[in-house]
Order: C-alpha cells, then structure tokens, then sequence
C-alpha cells in the first residue's frame, strides 16, 4: 500500500493545558519540514468549532488524505475529527488521534523540557501510522431496545420512565425491598415543599403503571458480559437468576450518608449527637414539639463538613448538598417551632443558585452563624443536662466560645454507596479519587463511562442535589435511547484480515477464536482461513499465534504499529526556550501595552458590542486561525469572554471582561 | 535539550478499554511517571506481536511493558494465557538476539490503575536501569 503523501498535522495548545509544558510551537515547525507532511499547525483548541472549519477547509483546498490531531485523550475527541474528515470528504480512518495532554503534559508537567521531546516522538509515531492507515468502512451490529436500571431512587425511577416513554423495555433493579433511596426520609423538600415520600410515590406508581417497564426489588446483579447493544445481565433475586439481553446500561446507584466514627464530635458517646438524616427523620416523625429522647429541644447546633473536606482524612471533596439541607432543615424548625434557637458551627457555606435564599432567610430568621477553622474544630462535651460546645469563632476576631445547646446536629456529607466497587468490578467501569463512578469528561461526556453502552446519573458519579441528579440521569437516557433506536449501531471496523498470498491454513487462528469467527477457505486451489466480519470482535487474539504472519488486525497493521515505535525512536532536536516569537508576545503578560498589534485592535472592535469570531475575522481582515488563537489567549488571561450563542447556535460572541454588552 | 535518553525508554501495549483509560486517568490526575514512557494502544493485549516487541528492542528501546486487562479481558477468559504465550516467545526470541528477559514485563491494568501504573513505571524503569 502506498504511503500517504499529503498529510495534515495539528498540534493543540489546548487553552495551556498542553502548551504551558509541550513546546508546541517548536515542534510544529520540525514536523513542517517532513515528507508528506503538507499541513502544519498549531491550533489553541482543536476541538473549537472554528478549527474544525479549518480543517475541513484544509482537507478539501490541500487536497489531503490523512491528519493527525496531537491534543488530549482520543477517548474524548476521536469522533469530533473522525466527523470532521467525514464532512471534508476524508475516510474517518485516515485519521489519527494523538494523546499528547493526558499522557504527556499532565504526566510529565514535572519535567517540561522531556515532555517536548516525548510530545515531539508521539507526534511523529502518529504521522507514521497515518501514512500507512487504511481507508476503511464501518461494521453494523444489531442492538436491542432495551435497557437495564440499575438503582430505584429518584434518578433510577425518572430515568426509567424516561426511557420507557422513548420506546425503550428497561428492566430496572432495585436492591432493597422499597424503591426510592434515602430521600423518602428527607420529608420536606426544597424548593416546592413536597416530601420526599410524595415525590418518590408519584415517581414509583409512574413506574408500576408503565408496561415497558418491569421493576426487580430486593435484586442484585449479577455476571454481566457482551457488549454495546447487546449486554448480558444476571439479575439474581434470591435463589433465583434472570437473564436479559439489553443494549444498554444506566447506574443510578446513589450514595451513602457519611456516618461517623464513634466519638467524632461527641458522637455514639453523647446521646444529644446525631447526624442530619437522624435529625430529619426526628423533625418529621416529632408532633408540636420538638423532643429528643423525651425531652424539650430549645436550642439545636449544627457542626457543618462533618468528615468531608479533610485534609488527611478520606473523604477530601465538598459534598455540595449538605449547607443547603442543613440551613433548610433549620427553616423548618423554625417555621414549626419559632423559639427554638439555632447555631450553625461552619466552615464554609455553600447555598449555591437559588439555594442562596435558603441562607437569607435562616438570617433573617436569626440564626448564629459561627465559623470555625479545620484545624480547631468545635469541642463537645456534656455540661449537666445539656450539651456544651466549645469554639474559635473567626467571624469575632478568634474568640473562644462557649455555647449550651440541647442537641448537636452533625451535618455528614454524601459518600459513594458501599456496593459502588463490587459494581464497578462487574461492569469493568471506573472510580475516581473520591471513589464515586467516573464519567469519561466531566464537561464534555459527563454521563458516559469509557466503557461503551455503560452510562451514569445522579449521584452515583458525585454528590448532586435531586435537580441535578435527575438532569444527568435524563441526559444519560437521551444518550441510551440514541444508541437503542435503531435497530443497528456503527462500530468500528476493527476486525481481523487474512493475507491470502501467506496463509496455508494451519488451523491455529480457528483453534483460539473464541468467537467462532475464522473458518477454513477453498480459494485458488488452496486452503484459507477465512473471516466472518459480523462474528469478529477485533481482539487480535488470532493474530500472534500465526506461523506465517498472515494475520493483522485492521488498524493495527504490522506497518502502523512498527510505524509508530519507529517514531517514537526518531531523533529530535529541540532548543531550550524555543518559543516561537509569535506565541512570546502572547504570552509575556497581561498588561494592554505588552500585548500584540492585534489585541488592541480585537479590544477595540469589542468595546461597544460582543462579536462572533467570524465578524471579528472579517471586520479585521486576519485569518480566522490567527483570529482564534489571540482571542483563546485573551481568554485565557480573562482579558474577554465569551456572551452566549448566536441565533445560529453555532459561535460564541465574545466581549470584553466586565462590560455588558446589548446583543440586540 | 535534544534526545539524551538518560532514563531507559520503556514501550508500553495497553488496552483502549481497560488500561489505556488507567494510563490517561494518570496523567489526569498529575501522577508522574517518567517521560521516556510511551504507551501503544491495541484492542486486547493477546493481539501484541512477538515482531513488534523485537522492533521495538531493535529501535533501542530498554523494556516492553504490557498492560493487560488479565482476568477482566471481556474478549476471552484466556486472555492472560494467551498474553503469556506471548511473552514466552518474546523472550525465546530475545534471548536469541542476546537480550535480557527481565526487560519484559507484564501486570494487570485496570481502567482506575493510575497509582499503580505509575508504581509499576518506576519499578520496571529502576530495574532497567540496574540492567545498564
């Protein structure tokens, strides 16, 4: 096969996230000079819209036939540039992705000058492999309209009848007898003053009436296995398994509360300490007054970040959710019982959107707010018949406190639910540092696993409130129902090929598929092994174990893969400080009058009013490249920012930091 | 700056499922290893060949590590089987050509192994260096 000759290299700054420890710049003009390398740029986010339009230009005008994208993980964009050939009339597959930002300038941002060089030789190893792809075409699989929940809070149960009212059969498993998670025991809720039980109800008796959909309680999963349209899932309840055959599946898994140890805050060993969903529960099972363990509660503290946000222990993220259901269970109190008095011991609030009034209210209610610093944290100990809570108020200059109160009310944060490992085990998906599920991009593919047809939602993936985990189990269905509607998905053609010429049948790839795939050939009077292309996985399990080398894997040819360590092996010689001159002047600061030409004249054009790229492009008369990178670089230095979408919904218009602009 | 190849180059076969995912939630979460590591990702670590491991001797690098998906594999339960009969003719060929075995290795990967890829980075990269 002939060796492409008309190659497209883009090496991405990706904001800095690459270029503030890659030499982009420098390595971009050493692979300008090499053989069949026609195109060469650096681009300051591949993935902009107004890049791809270049790309596509440069495909068509260049008249190329293979490009490489060196930016961030291919696990992110490989589709976005793979549609980018697509649009410019390029096969998809004489395309390659280069992952220089996740194995590379975050790996090695330690080591800048070696990550250049690393950079520089993935660079080339993908320009190598690009000249030797193949012009492929893609496999269909049938998938089957079907989905498996597997969790019946609150997201499960949308998500459910979601699906279900696109078309789906969705099988959703519960594993406790009761569907509806924790929030059934929350009672009321912010912000339109409906229970928990009655939100869960109306969800539950959806789903009890949805044919499509069929509810499995006090079930676990079992073995899962296949793959993207076509998963086998093992739902045991009791003695008893279940098979099902969907196309895919959604974890709604939920979380855990925190629970602490014995003695943190007083806590298993004062008996006036509990936690906030004790409280709840208390404050909706108590009647006009409030009593705990038989006695009047006249005064509540609640001691907030409660095993969250440590900075040796576990658990070091914000649980986000617990400012705002501590400061709206003290609205509560106060709405039932106005004499009661209520501190709230922080660290730091956060009542973020339209949670903020929650916060405005408990103040104007006259509650007392105290912060107090992680490393002092609030002492509680018995006083006689009430509980005495000793604190470093920062809001007072530091002064040591004393406080009586009736009951300690430890505000504990959201943690992964406890079968979250198992689960991921099962399902092959991964955990973060937090140990909740991960999602592939948390902006990007927010609800899609790096394994295909596996998705995510609610708050299995993190601590979310009930609005945003019900977004993001809703998005992840819009996302299964794109896959499940039609009868067949598009998979890539990653499948074994035989070379004829240097096969003599040994038998050896048939003996090790498991797939059933390869079978024996009657072709030119002699014996063949033979493919079937819709049974083959791809794995290249056949590959190796053939005597003649007659076997390669599409997409991974002896030639692209010997290509590539070839590339990686190429000597390179990079200068130290090599930036070039063009990328200096954006970078030597933030200050008006060191900035280029150019910014000036953008900073003009935007004083009166916001504009898209393309009416900065044609007003200053400068390519549309060069437009974006000063205005990405600008960005970056919050010196502009973006100002919503056009009518088109297809550019950003752009304005200058702090001042408001009228679009119309 | 040039090409000093001071640290011994280690190529690495991952898996695009499992353990290429691990490999770039390393480098998402800033866990350092060394630069001279780079990684080649296939679909099934039962499909690396023998041949391109020797290239990849031949191309100077010090050490080939395969991160596998092991007993995770969802292509087939062999799979650490099969890897290992490939490791087994890698080195009947690297001894042939005077090449210590020690200088492939291969671990278990999974798709949250950032700590322990970057661990087993750093130990195949010491006993690499002892090789010297």
């Amino acid at each position: 096969m002939e060796k492409k000759q008309r190659i497209g290299v883009y090496i991405c700054h990706c904001g800095g996230n690459i270029s503030d420890y890659v030499d982009v710049s420098q390595i971009k003009d050493i692979v300008k000079g090499l053989d069949g390398v026609v195109v060469a740029k650096n681009v300051m986010f591949a993935c902009a819209d107004s890049n791809q339009k270049e790309m596509v230009n440069d495909i068509v005008d260049q008249k190329l036939d293979g490009i490489v994208v060196a930016s961030c993980s291919p696990k992110l964009h490989l589709h976005t540039f793979r549609n980018v050939a697509i649009r410019a009339g390029l096969n998809p597959y004489n395309y390659t992705q280069v992952n220089i930002r996740e194995q590379c300038s975050w790996a090695h941002s330690d080591t800048p000058s070696e990550a250049s060089e690393k950079a520089a030789g993935l660079i080339l190893a993908g320009i190598n492999r690009v000249s030797h792809s193949e012009a492929l075409e893609n496999i269909e699989v049938s998938s089957t309209r079907a989905a498996v929940v597997i969790g019946a809070g609150v997201s499960g149960m949308r998500a459910a009848i979601g699906l279900s009212q696109m078309g789906n059969q969705v099988y959703l498993i519960e594993k406790e007898y009761k569907p509806g998670g924790h929030i059934a025991r929350w009672g009321e809720m912010f912000m339109d003053g409906k229970t928990g039980d009655e939100i869960i109800s109306a969800l539950l008796t959806k789903v009890k009436s949805d044919k499509n959909i069929t509810l499995f309680t006090n079930a676990g999963i079992g073995k899962v296995s296949g793959s993207l349209g076509n998963f086998d899932v093992e739902v045991r309840i009791s003695d008893e398994i279940l098979n099902l055959k969907v196309g895919a599946i959604l974890v709604t898994t939920g979380y855990d509360h925190y629970q602490p140890a014995i003695g943190e805050y007083g806590y298993g060993e004062l008996s006036n300490v509990i936690t906030l969903p004790e409280f709840r529960e208390l404050l909706n099972n108590c009647g006009d007054t409030l009593n705990y363990q038989n006695k009047k509660v006249n005064s509540i503290a609640f001691i907030y970040c409660v095993g969250m946000r440590q900075t040796k222990g576990e658990n070091k993220y914000c649980s986000r959710v617990c400012c705002t259901t501590a400061i709206h269970s003290s609205l509560l109190v106060h709405n039932k019982f106005k004499s009661v008095l209520v501190y709230h011991l922080y660290r730091d609030i956060r009542t973020y959107g339209k949670q903020e009034v929650l916060y405005e209210q408990s103040s104007k209610n006259g509650d007392i707010y105290l912060k107090f610093d992680e490393k002092i944290p609030p002492k509680v100990s018995n006083s006689k018949h009430r509980l005495l809570i000793q604190v470093k108020d920062e809001l007072t200059r530091k002064q040591d406190l004393e406080l009586e109160t009736d009951l300690v009310v430890l505000v504990t944060g959201l943690v992964p639910g406890k079968d979250t490992a198992e689960l991921a085990g099962k399902l092959k998906i991964p955990v973060g540092n937090d140990k909740f599920f991960n999602e592939i991009h948390p902006k990007l593919r927010p609800v899609e696993t790096v394994i295909n047809g596996v998705f995510i939602g609610g708050s299995c993936q993190g601590p979310k409130n009930i609005t945003e985990s019900v977004q993001s189990a809703m998005a992840a269905t819009v996302k299964i129902n794109a896959l499940t509607k039609n009868p067949t998905i598009q998979l890539e053609p990653v499948i074994a090929r035989v070379n004829f010429d240097t096969c003599v049948w040994c038998g050896k790839c048939a003996e090790v598929c498991e797939y059933d795939a390869v079978h024996p050939l009657e072709m030119y009077g002699k014996t063949v092994a033979s493919v079937n292309e819709a049974v083959c996985k791809g794995c290249g399990i056949c590959a190796p174990v053939c005597p003649n080398d007659a076997i390669d894997i599409a997409q991974y040819s002896n030639a692209e893969i010997e290509g590539m360590i070839d590339g990686f092996s190429e000597k390179v010689e990079l200068k130290e400080s090599a930036e070039s001159e063009d990328e200096q002047s954006a970078v030597t600061g933030a200050e008006m009058k060191d900035q280029p030409q150019l910014w000036l004249r953008i900073s003009a054009s935007l004083q009166k009013e916001s504009k898209t790229i393309p009416a900065l492009v044609k007003e200053l008369d400068v390519p549309a490249n060069v437009l974006t990178y000063h205005l990405m670089t600008m960005n970056k230095y919050s010196l502009v920012e973006a100002d919503g979408m056009d009518d088109s919904d297809e550019y950003y218009y752009y304005r200058l930091k702090n001042i408001q602009h009228d679009q119309n | 700056m040039g090409n000093q190849h001071t640290r011994p180059r280690i190529l690495v076969f991952s898996t695009d499922k499992i353990s290429d995912p691990g490999i770039d939630q390393a480098g998402l979460r800033k866990i350092h290893y060394s630069p001279s590591v780079y990684v080649i990702s296939l679909p099934c670590s039962s499909g690396i060949k023998p041949r391109w491991i020797m290239h990849a001797f031949n191309q100077g690098f010090d050490g080939v590590f395969i991160a596998a998906d092991g007993h995770e594999c969802s292509y087939s339960s062999k799979c650490p089987e099969y890897t290992n009969m490939i490791i087994e003719e890698s080195q009947r060929l690297m001894k042939e050509a005077n090449i210590s075995p020690k200088r492939i290795r291969m671990a278990a990967i999974c798709s949250v192994c950032a700590e322990p890829f970057a661990s087993h980075m750093a130990n195949f990269t010491r006993i690499l260096a002892e090789l010297e």
